[in-house]
């Protein structure tokens, strides 16, 4: 283990180069550009042995990933914003295929306007595609979830593609000091890839076929169970992370003094950090008030949620996205959580960051003090005076 | 080796795979009933040249004792073998 | 030895498919795999071939066979030959059959790429001159003059006004190591290049046109005629394009009627007789430049 200053996408690039994925393909995009360069230049000083693909497009990038994978091949890629959105086709080719792909998505706001800051559109505009979602806070927990990426993805119960969101700029580019394991440890963590759902030279087959409508559901099924694994697997891989690294981590979720607490923020990514700091402020003051981070989107936290919140007095959700023409997706998803429980307490939604918007603490104290005042319903932080 | 016809037709939950991957070259159905012409060969006239089963787009003619025969279970009837036999041993049959 | 109907391997890859009665399509992924053998690792963008040939349970490659994503033949090709390698594995031939919309229009991004890359692919455009999957519609590379479903032949437009890309030029131009025309009509000569293409090492490209019964207004039996007529009235051409160079590899003492080739198919058979003289120009410029700058077998 050696302590290195790291940006988050530098910690993302040495936590893949601990997985040794054997081919990586990417073209580059701003916030993630860091990640494939030190990438290239670890394949370059043959500190990592992969083939490094020069795609055209971040279409190319999955599709060839794909194609790796599905010779048995542990494949990597990197994108951000407009190129996930161009990739989009391949996402849901990628876990309809089963083909257990990592990709850091450096999360950006989606155009028009175009806008290279970071929000989380882009990323949860595809929340259906199939793929697991995690979602990082900080640069340390970045190079962890590389580290445990392949290891969920790759597990024959999920076999499914694997989306890590760093906050574009935010933490791709900020930085922290991080621990960065051996390789020694790293091997004793991850277990290389194996897989049967692949072209086999000894074993001919054939893959990513279509399915009429017969036996159609049968696939799809299949598809939601897999992602619907990775619940226990990751425990499973953090259980075992711990172990050998000693760092630990909660699964789906993370909960900040919610134990007690009366009103709780639900969020995710890097804006968590700020929220535990204004719990902190107001915990002083006497406010019981708690943090709930999600980790995973995908699969999402239903039971956790529901637990978390069993006895809070209100809940906001607070997002950098919109659906528009609705609310906030997490908000959506939150609210099914509590709903399947029963649990029936007043719910809000803030919309911030959209485009890079600042976030204040001071806003995240006035979700807290509108929740207590039993303010439910959509507001978008950041447009002046009306919010 | 060439894909051939099975008999067991994987339906329920647990026989259809995980993912969408599988024994190469599994056939379950024919194309025999697409024909209403079928190829025939007059063995008398063929002299083993080989071309019907070159340009066979289906594959179905293959080689037998030095001359040709023809896979009826997906052969589809499409007259190319007719055409290209310069020797006029193939003729195209009506099926009853 | 030259691949001839008596030295070709006799195994059946490509086999139950449901393609059309008479596909030329078909012929030429059976032919190219028979001449590559089962070693090909095969991918098939969405498009016929790939319609046709797996349909879960009825899978009718034997070798390896995947379906990749229209626009990414090229892509998830580079992704398997660098997956293979990477693990050692060099005893393969990763090769693509894609139509000519595949390759021409939503492909080409991805094919330009994988020859800028040299990755060591071969890439086949199985070439019926529209997108015959989805009902018969103009791709670019759907010739002069042709009627599609959108390019209707009315009053006002007689069909397809633009000419046919060419892709052949287009593939070259980025200096690949070995690319190829061919035609199902001349079995031979495109057998052959399958098997001088599979001994190069980085990106080979062969371009083969194959006629489409359905879409082109023949008959079923006729494919194999209509493919080779192209050639000899001077529509198409037997080519290759390595070391810099393109040579013509078979060149029609004198050519057959034009007009004839294109009254014989229902697709072109609106064509009055100023529209047949504009594609015979049409040829006759393309001949010279042939003539003048290719070296001729």
């Amino acid at each position: 283990m050696a302590k290195k200053f790291l940006s988050g996408n530098e910690a993302f690039a040495e936590g893949i180069r601990l997985t040794k994925p054997q081919v990586i393909s990417a073209y580059p995009i701003t916030p993630q550009t860091i990640v494939v360069e030190r990438l290239s230049e670890m394949v370059e000083d043959g500190s990592l042995k992969a083939e490094f693909i020069h795609v055209e497009s971040e279409h190319s990038a999955l599709s060839c990933a794909m194609g790796a994978s599905a010779v048995g091949a542990r494949a990597f890629t990197a994108t951000s914003s407009q190129g996930l959105l161009y990739m989009a086709e391949c996402l849901t080719y990628a876990s309809g295929g089963r083909f257990p792909i990592v990709m850091m998505n450096a999360n950006r706001s989606t155009a028009l306007p175009w806008n290279i800051y970071g929000d989380q559109r882009d990323s949860i505009s595809l929340l259906d595609s199939g793929w697991i979602q995690a979602y990082a806070e900080n640069a340390q927990e970045s190079l962890d979830l590389a580290l445990m990426s392949y290891y969920i993805a790759e597990d024959k119960r999920v076999s499914t593609p694997f989306m890590a969101n760093l906050d574009g700029f935010v933490l791709t580019h900020t930085y922290e000091v991080v621990d960065v394991p051996n390789k020694i440890q790293a091997d004793k963590f991850l277990p290389t890839f194996k897989t049967e759902n692949k072209l086999d030279l000894n074993n001919p087959k054939n893959l990513a076929f279509s399915a009429g409508p017969a036996q159609n559901t049968a696939f799809k099924y299949k598809e939601h169970i897999g992602l619907l694994h990775a619940r226990e697997v990751i425990g499973e891989a953090e259980e075992k992370f711990a172990k050998i690294f000693g760092r630990e981590y909660s699964g789906l979720t993370e909960e900040y003094k919610t134990d007690d607490a009366d009103y709780i923020i639900i969020t995710l990514g890097s804006i968590a950090g700020l929220v535990r700091e204004a719990v902190d402020k107001l915990r002083i003051d006497g406010k019981n008030v708690g943090l709930l981070r999600i980790r995973y989107l995908r699969p999402f936290p239903n039971e956790e949620i529901a637990k978390t919140l069993k006895n809070a007095k209100a809940v906001a959700v607070l997002e950098k996205d919109i659906s528009f023409g609705n609310e906030g997706t997490v908000y959506t998803n939150v609210n099914s959580a509590l709903k399947k429980q029963s649990i029936n307490i007043p719910t809000a939604n803030y919309i911030g960051g959209l485009g890079g918007k600042n976030i204040s603490e001071s806003e995240i104290e006035g979700i807290f003090n509108d929740i207590e005042n039993g303010k439910t319903g959509v507001k978008f932080l950041g447009i002046g005076g009306e919010r | 080796m060439k894909p051939y016809l099975r008999d067991k037709i994987p339906q329920s939950l647990s026989e259809i795979p995980d993912a969408p991957s599988y024994e190469a070259g599994y056939l379950v159905t024919k194309n025999a009933g697409w024909r209403n012409v079928r190829p025939v060969i007059n063995l008398d006239k063929c002299v083993g040249c080989l071309q019907c089963y070159l340009y066979c787009p289906d594959g179905v003619i293959f080689k037998e004792n030095g001359k040709v025969g023809i896979d009826y279970n997906f052969c589809k009837g499409c007259g190319i073998c007719r055409k290209i036999c310069k020797t006029g041993a193939i003729e195209m049959e009506a099926e009853k | 030895m030259a691949l001839n109907a008596k030295s070709l391997n006799e195994e059946e890859y490509f086999y139950g498919h449901k393609a059309c009665a008479g596909c030329g399509g078909s012929l030429a992924v059976r032919i190219a795999l028979k001449v590559l053998g089962e070693k090909a690792v095969a991918v098939l963008p969405a498009g016929c071939m790939s319609a046709v040939g797996f349909n879960f349970p009825q899978l009718c490659f034997s070798n390896n066979a995947i379906i990749s994503t229209f626009a990414g033949t090229a892509s998830m090709l580079t992704g398997i030959e660098a997956g293979l390698r990477a693990q050692g594995i060099t005893d393969f031939h990763a090769v693509g059959f894609a139509g000519d919309g595949g390759t021409a229009d939503i492909g080409l991004q991805a094919l330009s790429g994988a020859i800028d890359r040299n990755d060591n692919i071969l890439y086949i455009c199985y070439d019926n001159e529209a997108y015959m999957n989805t009902g018969i519609q103009k791709s670019s590379l759907t010739p002069f003059g042709a009627k599609t479903t959108t390019t209707p032949a009315g009053k006002n437009i007689h069909g397809n006004l633009r000419p046919k890309k060419n892709m052949f030029e287009i593939v070259a131009a980025h200096d690949i190591p070995y690319a190829a025309t061919a035609s199902v009509g001349y079995m031979n000569d495109f057998m052959n290049k399958l098997e001088k293409a599979s001994r190069i090492q980085g990106t080979k490209y062969i371009h083969v046109i194959a006629p489409c019964p359905t879409g082109w207004g023949v008959e079923t039996d006729s494919t194999v005629e209509i493919a080779k007529e192209v050639v000899d009235c001077g529509l198409w051409y037997l080519a290759e394009y390595e070391n810099g160079g393109y040579t013509l590899n078979y060149k029609p003492k004198e050519f057959t009627d034009v007009r004839e080739y294109l009254q014989k198919q229902g697709r072109f058979r609106h064509l009055s007789d100023n529209y047949i003289e504009i594609i015979k120009d049409s040829r006759d410029k393309k001949w010279e430049k042939i003539n003048q700058n290719w070296r001729i077998k």
